[in-house]
């Protein structure tokens, strides 16, 4: 398979009527999906947007995202999924940052597209789902949707696509505060989806649930393995109603279900769980963070006709290990040792590959490792350094592992100061630079404090200029202007002064 | 328009940043018009429960009982009677 929509042509030709997608709204088979897609892609390239040109999406979990990135990889293009949560000023650094020309998204964004637009100079179209006709809107043309989608021309040029080129950007947040766009080439996603499939041993008459968000490559990917192997996704927008996605997965007979410690809690503490038919369900996949030893037994005994797979990965390289669930008794704790078409290795502080039964930093080798962080060499050279064959890069993970003796891997901590907060990374830079933006605020500090169901929660500490009184109420609505769900702070303290290191910078530690 | 409305809306402006909440309309979707996301909904029933003395269960915690002020108005008069 040379190309991620490779899969997808394939599916068309074996089993065209198939369902590709299901959704509350409608069912979708594979010839309507690659249709769509045509369809879109086609308008993007008849607007010019050429290979390697990125195109951002924003939409709510949907059908129209999965003909979105299919149409955005058929031109040649790369795709970049952005979480519906995201604020204007946030959207406005990523179309900037990657240089995007287009943007898919619907008309509930635009609040949030329209002033971020404005300052994207390269962003020359827009398609807009709930669009009667098409408009303009400063510098951009907006096309609607429904006229694209209804319309009859979907030819599309030859782009001179090859497998080493960029398939997708996904923005991961960093240390910095700005968050950085992973280079994913055709080969990395490609090799990334191969070996997951073949791991998970997915077969074609999966229906694979995703309340994950799209932005995030967990959620991402689901779609992809079902277009891989040619099975069905049953897409919910999210879990925030619970028993409404309870319902979906027992209607659907949902065979596969990708969590999260927060949604495993969340599930397992559903009083009227019994009530809903999950007989269905044979996979039961958890990263993003470690799954308790309580909550495997939990699920076991939830779901005893399930398969568990706890595994560990990171947006660099998509995923890293898995652990086979037989692996679940003996050693729950670990992740695994590795996965198909991969070489992992601990390193002490000086790079020396360390032996079974030690404890150091990840490093990863294989062609799933991306290509590097977009537009940023200095950053990338921090992750991708000099590999055992000459010319070569493998990614340094910046977590550190212990082994046992048959070199099972354990996750011990990471190297930064991220926070895991709901399975997704949080900067406590970037909640920081948000709260010097609100008027008042002097000095400002973001941690993550233990909490039993998200992992980790945010809490910040702010500083008032003299002179200025802050309410708690006042920071949290700044915070909700400007950054995502999962970047919220639970709590909010207002302090006369912050402990500072001798070089006069806050000190963090000690701070709870 | 009823107090249960008017404490919602009142908890929805003070708590989210919403510009022209007088133009949304009681039935019109908390969720897609993105007015609150899941921690939104999360301290909408803490709300919910705190000021109307009602317990949510969890599987009460669907779109027909809180994606809209007439939804939510219409599931506290139900919780109270019942």
């Amino acid at each position: 398979m040379a190309f991620l929509q490779t899969s997808l042509d394939a599916c068309v030709r074996r089993h065209p009527d198939k369902e590709a997608i299901v959704t509350r709204e409608r069912r979708c088979s594979y010839a309507q999906l690659s249709r769509e897609a045509d369809l879109l892609g086609a308008a993007l390239q008849r607007r010019g947007v050429r290979k390697g040109e990125r195109v951002a999406i924003l939409l709510e979990n949907s059908i129209e995202v999965a003909a979105a990135l299919y149409g955005i990889l058929r031109i040649g293009g790369v795709f970049i999924v952005i979480n519906p949560q995201t604020k204007a000023d946030k959207l406005a650094y990523l179309l900037q940052d990657s240089g995007a020309t287009a943007l898919i998204t619907g008309r509930s964004f635009e609040l949030v597209y329209a002033s971020a637009v404005a300052a994207a100079s390269e962003c020359h179209t827009l398609i807009v789902e709930g669009l009667a006709a098409d408009a303009d809107l400063g510098h951009c043309r907006l096309l609607s949707m429904q006229a694209v989608l209804a319309g009859s021309a979907a030819d599309i040029a030859p782009s001179g696509l090859i497998d080493y080129d960029l398939a997708s950007l996904v923005y991961t947040s960093g240390s910095t505060g700005k968050p950085k766009g992973v280079m994913l080439s055709h080969v990395n996603m490609c090799t990334a989806a191969d070996a997951i499939a073949t791991y998970l041993e997915l077969r074609n008459d999966e229906r694979i649930l995703c309340a994950l968000p799209m932005a995030f490559d967990y959620g991402l990917y689901q779609l992809l393995l079902c277009v891989q192997v040619g099975a069905t996704l049953v897409l919910e927008k999210s879990f925030v109603f619970p028993a409404k996605v309870l319902e979906l997965m027992a209607q659907e007979r949902v065979t596969v279900l990708p969590g999260i410690p927060t949604i495993y809690s969340m599930l397992l503490g559903f009083s009227a769980l019994a009530k809903y038919d999950l007989s269905a369900l044979r996979t039961l996949t958890n990263t993003a963070a470690a799954l308790p030893k309580r909550q495997i037994s939990d699920l076991r005994a939830a779901f005893p006709q399930a398969r568990i797979f706890s595994m560990y990965g990171l947006t660099e390289c998509k995923r890293v290990t898995y652990l086979p669930p037989e692996q679940l008794d003996i050693r729950p704790d670990s992740v695994g040792r590795g996965m198909p078409n991969e070489e992992l290795w601990l390193v002490d502080e000086s790079g020396q590959r360390l032996p079974n039964g030690a404890t150091g930093e990840l490093v990863i080798r294989g062609s799933h490792v991306m290509r590097g962080y977009w537009r940023d060499p200095a950053a990338t050279a921090l992750r991708l350094r000099p590999g055992p064959l000459q010319g070569e890069t493998v990614l340094y993970s910046g977590d550190i592992f212990r082994t046992d003796a048959e070199g099972y891997l354990y996750f011990v901590a990471r190297r930064d100061d991220i926070i895991k907060s709901r399975g997704q990374k949080v900067s406590p830079r970037e909640i920081e630079d948000v709260l010097y933006r609100l008027d008042g605020v002097q000095e400002a500090a973001a941690i993550g404090i233990d909490d039993e169901v998200w992992g980790q929660a945010i809490k910040v500490f702010v500083v008032a200029r003299p002179g200025v009184t802050l309410a708690e109420k006042q920071v949290l609505l700044h915070c909700r202007q400007h950054l995502e769900d999962y970047m919220m702070p639970k709590a909010v303290s207002i302090v006369p002064e912050l402990p500072k290191t001798d070089t006069g910078k806050i000190r963090k530690t000690g701070l709870k | 328009m009823s107090d249960i409305k008017q404490q919602v809306r009142g908890f929805i402006a003070s708590n989210f940043i919403i510009s022209d909440l007088d133009k949304l309309a009681d039935g019109a979707s908390l969720l897609e018009h993105r007015i609150l996301d899941s921690t939104g909904f999360i301290e909408l029933v803490s709300f919910l429960e705190e000021t109307f003395k009602v317990q949510i269960q969890d599987d009460e915690m669907v779109p027909e009982n809180l994606d809209s002020l007439d939804n939510i108005e219409a599931y506290i008069h139900r919780k109270r009677a019942g």
